[in-house]
């Protein structure tokens, strides 16, 4: 027998769990625009600049993890009848924890403070821990699996295995204990983070997400079966290659071949989506829509930079090369995936919180605004424009930091100020309607 | 042999299709023939309600004791699903395309993950209590 919780939405948690996670996002935005525009070029030295060390912190733990996060404790009990266990405390703990941790650690790169980033390990090992165990707990007790659930499994996975070693090597870099290999042991951090915790759950979720936003088809069956699992397996054995490297068993051309295969999944992916998504029934424009569409062709490039940097080492070499790759997946691929996925999640989820509240009320000749009354298509356009203002900006910068590094600064600030409040107006809305939906229903 | 949630879930497809293409024709100021689109829509949707409410609904209830469980539910979005329908209906009247986009935006959400929890689970919950019985049901459902 299947499970009838599945159906249930009266387990979805209260809104303002969500919501804490998607309005700090936009703040760590403003603090990497402002990072860029106080340090100026320098931000753009070396990938193993504590500026850029920091920097990449911010967008990654500040932004994404943080809405990532949010939104996985939202959609875990409604696209997988799971709800996370004790999602109030769990929820605030962690994005308590999350959102100093991420600050400390930023300030303790840029202060090169071994005391600092002891503070940072231990709350974002609290706070990812917390979520972690939560969210594992869930989809530990899912009932009826799916593509997206087995994505969100490893995605969680590789989460744990990229905080680890983040751990092992800030401790490393700050010179708390002896460890050699450090670039060998960031690329598997990073790759353990951007490709396991950050690809595995965009792919998992655009399963149920893209056919939904846009009807397009689904996804050819064999992807959706088979491929979270064997980019998992893929990034797990490349893992092994590189301890052996590190060992000294073999040449870094050994994981560097394997890699070639592994991350193939990637394009292939992006690709596709593209491709339902141009067969799409609904042919309205859709801010969602474009900023997916810049993120999937951000991958896309960012993988052939990744290939031309396989083919040619003495271009993989230079400075801007990482800063390049970086800017690209960062920026370009993952943030307006992320961002997009906003405009969607956020307007809905007022939308149904305050129409169930209505349901419950009877209060019905208040009159609900629909989505696009929580966040209008004008402003989020806008957002979307300065934020592609700010990636060709950056990505100018990699080239020329000295012009472009501050101008890409000023405007990742305004398109976060503008992210934040479209966001904020969305909440306020949903809060006043609210307040008018109890007055009238204790009458 | 055809089950439910094959037949049903082509229907749905079917009920995206019109949906989608009274929403473009909107969205271009086609007033006319989106009108007659939506009004296609809404008869093709409320009928699919009906096959579910009058036929499928009762039935699974009355074999598995469960009244209270996912069917009501289903029947509570329907509720919520119709709401929309007659605001949609309003905007058509009125000429009112910001709005009706807003709220052809909120009945999308709404109407594609009711249907993934038809499709996903409700339906192959069916067809597994109804068994061979499936046919029947069908045909049933078919005459109405």
């Amino acid at each position: 027998m299947l499970s009838t919780a599945h159906l249930s939405l009266e387990q979805a948690p209260p809104i303002s769990i969500p919501f804490r996670f998607f309005l700090t996002a936009p703040l760590f935005g403003i603090v990497s625009g402002l990072l860029l525009i106080w340090a100026g070029e320098a931000a753009m030295v070396s990938r193993w600049s504590p500026l850029v060390l920091s920097l990449t912190h911010l967008v990654t733990l500040g932004f994404l993890t943080m809405v990532m996060c949010g939104a996985m404790m939202q959609m875990l009990p409604v696209l997988a009848g799971s709800p996370v266990p004790g999602i109030g405390p769990v929820g605030a703990v962690s994005h308590l924890a999350l959102s100093l941790g991420t600050g400390a650690l930023a300030y303790a790169f840029i202060q090169g403070s071994a005391g600092w980033v002891k503070l940072a390990l231990l709350l974002l090992g609290i706070g990812l821990g917390v979520f972690a165990i939560a969210a594992g707990l869930a989809l530990a007790r899912v009932k009826l699996s799916s593509p997206t659930v087995t994505g969100m499994r490893w995605s969680l996975a590789s989460l744990v295995i990229t905080v680890a070693l983040g751990m092992l090597l800030s401790m490393g870099f700050f010179g708390i204990v002896a460890l050699n290999n450090l670039p060998s042991y960031t690329d598997l951090h990073l790759g353990w983070g951007l490709l396991g915790w950050m690809g595995l759950l965009l792919i998992g979720v655009s399963y149920q997400v893209v056919p939904m936003f846009q009807i397009t088809p689904e996804y050819p069956r064999i992807m959706r079966d088979h491929l979270t699992g064997s980019l998992f397996f893929g990034l797990a054995g490349w893992f092994l290659l590189e301890i052996g490297v590190i060992r000294g068993y073999w040449s870094s051309l050994v994981p560097g071949c394997w890699m070639l295969l592994v991350t193939a999944g990637f394009p292939l992916f992006a690709g596709t989506t593209l491709h339902i998504q141009r067969l799409r029934k609904r042919q309205v424009s859709d801010v969602t829509l474009i900023f997916w569409r810049v993120g999937l062709i951000g991958i896309l490039f960012g993988y052939l930079v990744w290939l031309i940097g396989r083919a040619l080492p003495e271009a993989a070499t230079a400075p801007w090369y990482p800063l390049l790759l970086g800017t690209l997946l960062l920026f370009g691929g993952a943030f307006p995936l992320v961002n997009g996925m906003l405009y969607k999640i956020v307007p809905f989820l007022s939308w149904f919180h305050l129409q169930n509240r209505q349901l419950a009320l009877g209060a019905f000749h208040v009159k609900l605004p629909h989505m696009k009354g929580f966040i209008g298509d004008r402003e989020a356009r806008l957002q979307f424009y300065l934020y592609l203002a700010a990636l060709f900006l950056a990505l100018a910068a990699v080239f020329r930091p000295a012009l472009f590094t501050r101008p890409a600064g000023a405007f990742l600030v305004l398109t976060s100020l503008m992210l934040g409040y479209n966001l904020l107006r969305a909440m306020m809305r949903y809060r006043n309607t609210k307040v008018l939906l109890n007055q009238t229903g204790s009458h | 042999m055809t089950t439910i949630t094959e037949t049903m879930t082509s229907d749905h497809r079917h009920c995206d299709g019109l949906f989608a293409e009274a929403e473009t024709r909107i969205a271009n100021g086609d007033w006319e023939q989106g009108a007659q689109g939506f009004a296609e829509f809404r008869k093709t949707t409320e009928h699919h309600f009906a096959v579910e409410e009058d036929v499928f609904f009762p039935d699974f209830e009355q074999r598995t004791g469960q009244t209270m469980g996912p069917t009501r539910m289903m029947r509570m979005e329907h509720e919520q699903m119709r709401q929309l329908f007659s605001e949609l209906g309003l905007a058509v009247e009125n000429r009112d395309k910001e709005n009706y986009l807003g709220l052809s935006e909120t009945l999308m959400m709404l109407m594609q993950q009711h249907n993934m929890k038809e499709e996903q689970v409700l339906y192959r919950m069916m067809d597994q209590v109804y068994g061979g019985e499936v046919s029947d049901l069908l045909k049933q459902a078919g005459s109405f």
